[in-house]
This record gives structure tokens, sequence and C-alpha cells, in this order.
């Protein structure tokens, strides 16, 4: 039981980074054709994210391997049930990848047109999907006794799926916006910062219209009701989504871009604390739902994971940290001028 | 088309297609690595043109090994689902396992590579490509240890109707995967060493920047001549293990029929599945193949007769594929061999130089060839012994499979293409004369503002 639970928690932090981290590549290459005026402001915008993009999204692929690891049921029927949903995301991420790379290696506006728009495909589709997912997964899908979705795309498409995709490009952009006031300097910057200004009030409207929608459209509040403390987790998100605007106002932008991370890692823990212990809540039965007890791996695989895991991800979190702090400066002219730049 | 078999050629596209880019990968980060320590210890300018030169050809490489990486985590899930909650629990953890230790460190020192040639010290930088390189060949080893484990299943008990994990250690350390380790990544460096030769070969041909491919040449020639013959030994060993543990395998590549003792080795066979037996049979050495693989003329090799007829892999494609691997091997060796003698006289080798730009292609070859064999070779399971592949699929409709099989080939078709493309006229286009340095690079910054 303990054992499982902890992995249940270790699941959903695993993707909570990766929304933090990923998200803000997300988030620049969704604002790319808005904020990308001239061929240096796309170079500034992608060089931004550049030296920390591909680390980033290791956190997704540690997440489906997690799943699979811990949760061997649930890395089964969900994907397959999802699939056509997952397919369109791993496009999406596939094309993202190779964009940044290939975009700079042919001197010819054409080639680099396909490439701005497959970089902001890459990006967009992801935060919108990854939202909308979510947002399912929170509510609950019609998951019958065998595993398999009564349902198709579409059922994914409902009200509350399509308000979590969107909350999510607003959580990315904003957090994306953030990160380019950071790394960038003049009109590019100025442009950001009055971008985030202008999500902010949106971004504040989204949430509150998500979680009041979580009440009727969920079961997420059953835990937060049991155990009213557990309401400290949506008062970290409300209270990051505050810092954002008051640390925005200062022009303290990494101090904002902190405060959109807390929101982040707060949205995701306030769906992954109310789902507890399901992890794939069928709406159908009860009794169909995944949950960290009844699709779990052996506790042998759960303690040698939890070993690797204690020992290993520590070290991931250090050396990333590091690469932060290398590449939270300002990108410089010079720096695109490297023949390895993107 | 049913979904078993949309799903087989799906996962063999994106499989196959990612491993024409992961091999490249695992050696160059290795190469390049080894370029930067040189120019770190000696100082010479040339060893960082070269590190600067094939680490471009290796990033273009990467970008599309890493993207068609993402689809094989989350494809077990998707196409084979039965599967993955059959064995997840000991399969899951390795693949986990592989992102944790191996992809995170390849990924983000990747990043600092690339954007660190100012921000970092000259040894500092060399360290993270070495770090690089570890990262993916240590990926490369929970990888291989997932799919020996596909192979030849170990340390598990089945209960609750899943196999479930009992001896972790058994399935990291078992011979299969130790085997299939140092064949695989010996295979990836002989690529990559054919790849950097070629491309030097090319270079010296139309006589230009000499200096720079000769060094080139050389690096790659000695790192092609230890490990063609690596893989070779390994791949004999590998002959072994999978005699002990997968003879329907063993017959298939061998397209042996009936069971013999002095089993022979056939050089050319034309298999007749029908009739189970070979329409053709030419070249035929008595004993070849009980020696190889049981170190014994005289021992008895189980044949094809000896299974039933849906427990037998496709003997054509099998044994075909596993002839072409082996008959490339023993070029890769020759070729390294000449070329060592050649070594100190490279432009007068102008036929051999002309060999080896064309030689480019035939590690690729080789190796998807070895992965015929040991996929295709392990059917009809999944998990050899323990799972046939027609149970593993996922239970989902054929319209979805048919659309993102036609989906990812149009992809990696388009993405293959400029990759190659791009990796192509890089490589020809040849290093910069010289690194600019940082005062030039400044002017030249408030040019372009």
């Amino acid at each position: 039981m303990v054992l499982q639970s902890i992995w249940f928690f270790l699941w959903g932090l695993l993707w909570a980074v990766f929304f933090m981290t990923d998200g803000f590549d997300f988030g620049i290459g969704t604002l790319y054709p808005i904020l990308g005026k001239t061929e240096e402001d796309k170079r500034m915008m992608i060089n931004a994210k550049g030296p920390l993009w591909d680390g980033n999204q290791v956190w997704l692929i540690t997440a489906g391997g997690v799943t699979f690891a811990a949760f061997p049921l649930v890395y089964s029927v969900m994907f397959s049930s999802l699939y056509t949903a997952l397919m369109l995301i791993l496009f999406a991420l596939i094309i993202r990848g190779v964009s940044f790379e290939f975009r700079g290696k042919i001197d010819d506006p054409r080639w680099r047109k396909i490439w701005d728009t497959t970089i902001f495909l890459g990006s967009f589709l992801p935060a919108l999907l990854f939202g909308v997912a979510f947002a399912n997964i929170f509510q609950g899908l019609p998951i019958d006794r065998n595993g398999l979705l009564q349902g198709n795309l579409l059922t994914l498409l409902n009200p509350y799926g399509l308000l979590g995709g969107v909350l999510f490009v607003a959580l990315f952009t904003m957090h994306g916006a953030l990160w380019l006031c950071i790394r960038t300097e003049g009109s590019l910057q100025a442009r950001a910062a009055a971008t985030a200004r202008k999500i902010w009030p949106v971004e504040l409207g989204l949430a509150v219209v998500f979680l009041v929608a979580s009440w009727f459209a969920t079961s997420l509040y059953g835990n937060y009701l049991a155990y009213p403390a557990l309401f400290l987790v949506i008062l970290a998100a409300v209270a990051g989504l505050l810092g954002i605007r008051i640390f925005l106002a200062k022009e303290a932008y990494v101090k904002a871009w902190f405060s959109s991370a807390a929101t982040i890692v707060g949205a995701t823990f306030f769906g992954v604390v109310g789902l507890f212990p399901n992890l794939f809540p069928s709406t159908l039965r009860d009794t169909y739902s995944l949950t960290a007890f009844n699709a779990s791996s052996s506790p042998l695989t759960l303690k040698i994971m939890l070993i690797v895991v204690l020992l290993f991800l520590p070290a991931v979190i250090a050396y990333q940290i590091w690469a932060y702090t290398k590449f939270s400066d300002k990108v410089t002219l010079t720096d695109l001028l490297d023949d390895h730049a993107y | 088309m049913d979904v078993l078999l949309l799903s087989r050629l799906q996962f063999a596209a994106t499989t196959m297609f990612h491993f024409l880019f992961v091999p490249l990968t695992l050696g160059l980060s290795v190469l390049v690595a080894w370029m930067e320590t040189r120019y770190v210890r000696t100082g010479d300018e040339t060893y960082l043109r070269m590190t600067k030169f094939w680490g471009k050809l290796f990033l273009i490489n990467f970008a599309v090994g890493v993207v068609t990486g993402i689809t094989l985590e989350f494809q077990f899930g998707t196409n084979w689902s039965r599967y993955s909650a059959y064995v997840g629990d000991i399969f899951g953890s390795l693949l986990a396992i592989e992102a944790t230790i191996a992809f995170f460190l390849e990924s983000t020192f990747i990043g600092v590579w690339v954007f660190g040639w100012k921000k970092l010290s000259k040894k500092a930088h060399a360290r993270v490509a070495w770090l690089v390189a570890l990262g993916s060949n240590f990926s490369a080893v929970w990888i291989l240890v997932a799919n020996a484990w596909m192979q030849n299943p170990v340390g598990f008990t089945m209960r609750d109707g899943r196999a479930e994990l009992v001896d972790f250690a058994q399935v990291v350390f078992q011979k299969f995967a130790i085997v299939k380790f140092i064949h695989t990544v010996s295979a990836a460096y002989v690529l990559a060493a054919f790849v950097v030769m070629g491309v030097s070969a090319y270079h010296l041909l139309k006589k230009q920047h000499i200096e720079f491919f000769t060094k080139s040449f050389r690096t790659g020639l000695g790192f092609g001549l230890i490990f063609s013959l690596v893989v070779f030994i390994l791949g004999d060993l590998n002959g072994v293990v999978v005699a002990e543990k997968q003879p329907t395998k063993l017959a298939a590549m061998e397209s042996l029929w009936e069971t013999t003792t002095r089993a022979p080795v056939v050089l050319f066979t034309w298999p007749d599945p029908e009739n189970e037996r070979n329409a053709i049979e030419i070249g035929t050495i008595p004993g070849l193949l009980s020696f190889l693989v049981k170190h014994d003329v005289n021992a008895e090799i189980p044949g094809l007769k000896d299974f039933p007829k849906e427990d037998r892999p496709p003997v054509l494609i099998v044994s075909y594929a596993f002839k072409g691997m082996v008959g490339l091997g023993v070029m890769f060796i020759l070729l390294t061999g000449i070329g060592w003698f050649r070594r100190n006289k490279l432009l007068d080798s102008q036929l051999f130089l002309k060999i080896m730009v064309l030689a480019i292609p035939l590690p690729y070859l080789a190796i998807q060839l070895g992965w015929l064999v040991t996929e295709l070779g392990r059917q009809p399971w999944i998990v050899y012994g323990l799972m046939r592949t027609s149970e593993a699929v996922s239970p989902i409709a054929t319209i979805q499979v048919f659309t993102t099989l036609f989906g990812f080939i149009l992809l990696y078709g388009l993405l293959g293409a400029s990759g190659f493309y791009l990796i192509v006229k890089n490589a020809k286009k040849g290093p910069k004369e010289e690194e600019r340095g940082d005062t030039t690079d400044i002017a030249a910054a408030e040019a372009v503002a």
C-alpha cells in the first residue's frame, strides 16, 4: 500500500515536472508566430530554449517509462484507449524536435518557413492535447471491464476536456513568455512581457472556471473534502498565479517564472491529489477504474525502481539545475553565430 | 489487413527507421568525444575543427534519432497493450531505468555541449562530450537488456496471470544481454567508423582539406578495424547463445530442416518451407555449424522439423538476412584490414578510397539485417516461448493503426529524406577553414545587427 502510494505521487511528480520544464518550450513555440517578427527574433526565441528543451523532454519519456514500470496496466489501458490522441501528440513532438535542428541548416526562406510552421504546430498541439487528455483523466472515461474505451477521439473533446486543453495552452504560453523575458533583451523582451501581462487575466479566468467546472464534472474534490488540509495544493497554485502578476509588474522575471512553475505544478497536483488512488477512473463503474492498488507492478519491481529513482533522480535534478543556471543569461547575437546554434 | 499485421508493420517501420540513426549516434558520440579530448590534450587545432565538423553531422543525425525514439517509449502501450500488461513488471522497469539513468544524461548534456562552447573551459566541454557518449551508450545497455529478455526470459515467475520479477540481477546480467550489447554497440561503432572513413575518402579523392581528412580517416580506421573484429567475434558468441536458448532461430538462420549431427554450414541455400527442405544447397561445409555453436564438430543441432510448424520463424528472410549480415561483416574486416596497410599512402589509393565512399551504406544494411535476424528469428513469439506475438496486440480498431502507419510512413519518409539530405550536404561541404576567433565573431555580430 505504502509503496504503491509513493509511486502514485512520484508518477504525478514526473508529469508535473515535465509540464513545468517542457511547458515553457511549448509556450515559446506557441508564441513563435506572434512574437517572432523578424528572423533575428525567431532565432532568439529558439536559441533561448535551445540548450534545455531536449533535457526537458526526457521528463515525458520518464513519465511514460515509469507508468509502464510501476503501473503496467495503466500504461497498457491508457495508451491503447487514448491511441489516436497520443499518436497525434507523438507526431507533433517528432516534428517539433527536428524543426529546431533542421531550420537553420539551409539558408533559404522557404525552407525556414516549413520549419517555422512545424515549430508552432509541434508546440501548440501537445500543449492543447496534454490538457485535453489530463482533464479527461481527471473526469474519468467510459472504460469497460476489459479496459476498452467505449468511445473515440470525439469522446475526449467534451467541454471539460477542451477547457483543460485551453487552460494548459494558457499556462504554457505564460510560462514561455516569462522564459523569453529572462533570456532576451530589447524589443523582443518588451513584447514578451506585454504578452505575459495580456495572458494573465485569461489564465486567471480559465483557472477559476476550471476549478469550478471540476466541482461539477469530476469527483476530484472528494479527497479535499475528506482532508481539508489538501486545499493547500490549490492555494499554492493560486498563490503562484498571483505571484506571476506581482513579479511581472516589478519586472522580476525570474521570480515570475518560478511563480508560473508553481502554478503549473500546483495545477497538475490539484488533479493528482484529487484522483488518488485512481490513475484512470472509469465512468461506467467504479470497479473498472484502474488504481494505484489494482494496476501496479509487483512489490519487488516497485522497490527496485524506487531505489533507482532515489539514487539517480537527485543527480538528474542537480545537473539539470546546473544546466539551467548556465543557460539563464541573455542570448546574444554572438551566440547565434556559433556553427552549432539553431 | 488486420490489426496484428498492421501493428507489426508499424513496429518494424518505426523501430528500423529509428535504428537508421541510433548507430551513428552511438559511434560518432564516442569518436567526437575522443577528437575533442585529443584537442584538449595536444592543443592541435585540427582536432578542434574535426570535433566541430563531425559534431555537426552528429547533431543532425542525433535530432532524428531522438525524436523517433519518443515513439518507441509509448508504442508498447498503444499497440501492444496485452504484452505491456503481461510483462510490464519486468520490461517496463527496464525502459524506465533507461530513461532515468541514461537518456537524461545524454539529452541534458547534448544541450550543454552544443551551446556551451564559450561558457565552459576546454576541459569541461570535452568532459561534457564524454557524458553525452556515456549517456547514449548506457541507453543501449538497458534497451538491449530489455530486448534480451524478450529473446530469453529469465528471472521471473508467473503470478496472477502475468510475468513478475523475482531476480533482477539475472535479468540484467544474463549472457544473452551482455553478448547482445557488445555485438550491437560494436556494430554501431563500425557504422560510425565507415561513415567517417567514407566522408573523408570523398574529400581525399577531391584532394581537399587533406590534413583534416587524413586525420579523420585514420581515426575512423583504427576504430573501425578494432570493432569490425569485435563485432565478428561477438557475433559468433551470439550464435552460441542463440543455439543454446533459441533453437528455432538458429535452425532458421541456417535453414536447417533435419536434426543433424556434424551439422554443416551451407554457403547457399534456397529454403522451401512448403516441403520442409532446401530446394537448393550449394557449398556444404560439414560439421562447421556444430563446431561454431557447440565447439564440437559432432554435436547434434535440432532442425526445424523438430518443432511444430506454428512455432517456426519465417525461414527465407531470416536465413538470407543472416547470410547477408555475416558476408558484410567479413567485408568490413577486409576493408579495414586493407585500409590499415594503406594508412600512410591514402592519397595514392584512389580505388580503395572510392570503394570506401561507396561502402558507407553497407554497415547500415548489415545492422538492419541483423535486426531482422534477431526479431523475425524470435517469431512467432513476442517473448520467446512465453507469449505469442498474436496474443500481444492491442484490442484497437484496424482503421486506427492503418491511419497511424500511413502517417508514420509519410512523416518518417520526409524526416529521413530531410535528415540524410542535410547530413550529406554538410558532409560534402567540408569543414570551415579555421574557427573564427572571438573578436571577428563580435564584429560579424555587429554587422548582422
